[in-house]
Formats: C-alpha cells, sequence, structure tokens
C-alpha cells in the first residue's frame, strides 16, 4: 500500500497478489450488491469499493481498479484535498496500527510519503518486521505501541517536509 | 522512533508488572471492522478501547479486528469474551459506550443493558 500526499492530493494506492479478477468480474466487483457466495453464502457483502468510488466521484478525485486472473489486483484512488466535501484524513497513525495489525499470515507493506512546502520524505513499514519487534500484533500493548510508532513517524515526516 | 526502539519498548513493557483482571485467561474483545463498522466509527471505538484500558492499567487483553459481523445496522459491534461473564455482543459501540464496557463490563462485571445485542443473525452465529 502506497499513501502518497501533497498539498493538493491524497492518493492511495493499494496492490496485491491475490487471485486476481477477470474483466467481468472486476466490473461486478464494483458493484455494492454482488458477491462471489463462497465467504458468505446467500449474503450480499462489498461495499468498501462502491463507498471509495462514490466518495472520488463526489469530490472531484479519481479512482482506477486494474487486476489480472491469477496474478492480483492495484486499486488507485486519489482524493482532491481542496474539495470541500472530501472526508478528513482521520487520525493515520491509529489507522496504520490497526491494519497493520489485521489478523491473520499475510504480509504487508505500508509506504506513506508526504510532500510539504520543504520537499518530499517517505517512510516504509512492513507487517512481518513489525510483528518480528512485537511478537504479537494482538495484544493490547503492541496496539499501543504501534500507535506510538506510526505517530512518531509522522511527526519526523511532517517536520522535514514543512 | 526505530525498529529497534519499538522492540526495546516491548520488552520493557512485558517485564514491566501486570495488572490482571478478571482472572488468568486473556480477556478477548472482538472489534467488527467491516465496511460498516468503520462508517460507523469503529475505528474510533477500537482507539477508545485502547485509550481506556492503557488508562486503567489493564494489560491481560487481546483485541481481534474482523469484519462484517452481519449486524450493520448496529455497529459498531464489539464482542467481549472473559472469565465470569457470559459472552456478549455489544451493538453501537461509540467511544463512550467502549469507556462504559471498561468500567461496567470489564471492571465491575455488569451488563451494559441498553447495549446489549441479543438477537444475533442467526444464518451467521450459531448456536451453542
Amino acid at each position: 500500500m502506497v499513501l502518497d500526499q501533497d498539498e493538493q492530493s491524497f492518493t492511495m494506492t493499494v496492490t496485491d497478489n491475490g487471485k486476481g479478477m477477470d474483466e467481468a468480474e472486476l466490473v461486478r466487483a464494483q458493484d455494492p450488491f454482488y458477491t462471489d457466495g463462497v465467504k458468505h453464502r446467500h449474503r450480499k457483502v462489498g461495499l468498501g469499493l462502491p463507498f471509495v468510488i462514490q466518495t472520488t466521484r463526489m469530490t472531484d478525485g479519481w479512482f482506477q481498479i486494474t487486476s489480472r486472473k491469477g496474478e492480483g489486483t492495484t486499486v488507485i484512488a486519489r482524493f482532491n484535498l481542496q474539495h470541500w466535501d472530501t472526508p478528513p484524513l482521520g487520525e493515520l497513525p491509529a489507522t496504520l496500527g490497526q491494519l497493520m495489525a489485521l489478523g491473520g499470515d499475510h504480509e504487508a507493506t505500508v509506504v506513506r510519503r508526504l510532500t510539504g512546502p520543504g520537499g518530499s520524505s517517505s517512510y516504509e513499514d512492513k507487517r512481518s518486521e513489525l510483528l518480528e519487534a512485537l511478537g504479537s500484533l494482538e495484544d493490547l500493548q503492541s496496539l499501543t505501541l504501534l500507535r506510538e510508532y506510526f505517530r512518531s513517524q509522522e511527526l519526523e515526516l511532517v517536520e522535514v517536509t514543512k | 522512533m526505530t525498529l529497534q526502539e519499538l522492540r526495546a519498548m516491548r520488552e520493557a513493557g512485558q517485564k514491566a508488572m501486570d495488572r490482571r483482571v478478571g482472572g488468568d485467561k486473556s480477556i478477548e474483545i472482538i472489534v467488527g471492522m467491516g465496511t460498516c463498522g468503520i462508517a460507523a466509527g469503529a475505528k474510533e471505538t477500537l482507539d477508545a478501547f485502547v485509550n481506556e484500558l492503557n488508562s486503567k492499567d489493564i494489560r491481560n487483553v487481546v483485541i481481534k479486528q474482523v469484519g462484517c459481523m452481519g449486524f450493520c445496522h448496529s455497529e459498531p459491534t464489539v464482542e467481549i469474551r472473559m472469565d465470569g461473564m457470559p459472552d456478549i455482543i455489544y451493538g453501537n459501540v461509540d467511544p463512550e459506550t467502549a469507556r462504559k464496557i471498561v468500567h461496567s463490563h470489564i471492571l465491575e462485571k455488569k451488563l451494559v443493558d441498553k447495549h446489549v445485542f441479543d438477537r444475533p443473525s442467526k444464518d451467521i452465529v450459531k448456536e451453542k
């Protein structure tokens, strides 16, 4: 995941190496009422993508989803930070900590880049390295430390780019 | 903060005295973090749990983030599992309710009545 922010926009790029989708599936994935029915039988879930698409459209942003069957998917959403109706970013350190603490044995890499008046800087973190440093990502203390860790990275980023 | 510093803080924290609440077993807090949950404020709820538990020095807690639990109309939903209390799913848990759950359910072992979710979706939750 790459989070790239300057004064004009915030761009989120999420790439996975999962199952991927063919063109027909890709179109259906953007439909809030479509579900493949494997994980949740008889239920229709999947509001995430439609919400992102709706938000970028409403606020003069940009959205793209591309995929290759068997290789993976890339979602790019660019939010226009100058638009009145763009939702606030929220507390990024807590969000990143929660994201890294999501259960499972997957790898996840986050690259966060900020461009300000003083130039551009970035940091990068891998879930496996955080897990190795903390031992577990699910207990209260590790969640607290993750948040502190990302908070310190964000402060540094703001400091060097201001 | 570097990864080394993070590791050092973790080790220091583990050596510190634990205040264990509710018996030897860990308390499990399960937060629904599907789109419905997040849209309803689940990230802030989770953060409120982290803050409140830390402020009360309660350490033996496992926090799990799960997907949509099927109670989209009652998000954020949170399940609490701990010794001495039945497993309870709470609905509409905003940060203030999260703090109430820590005080009342976890520390005093009293249910937070108004938020107990008593009609789980039958197609997802298996009856015991």
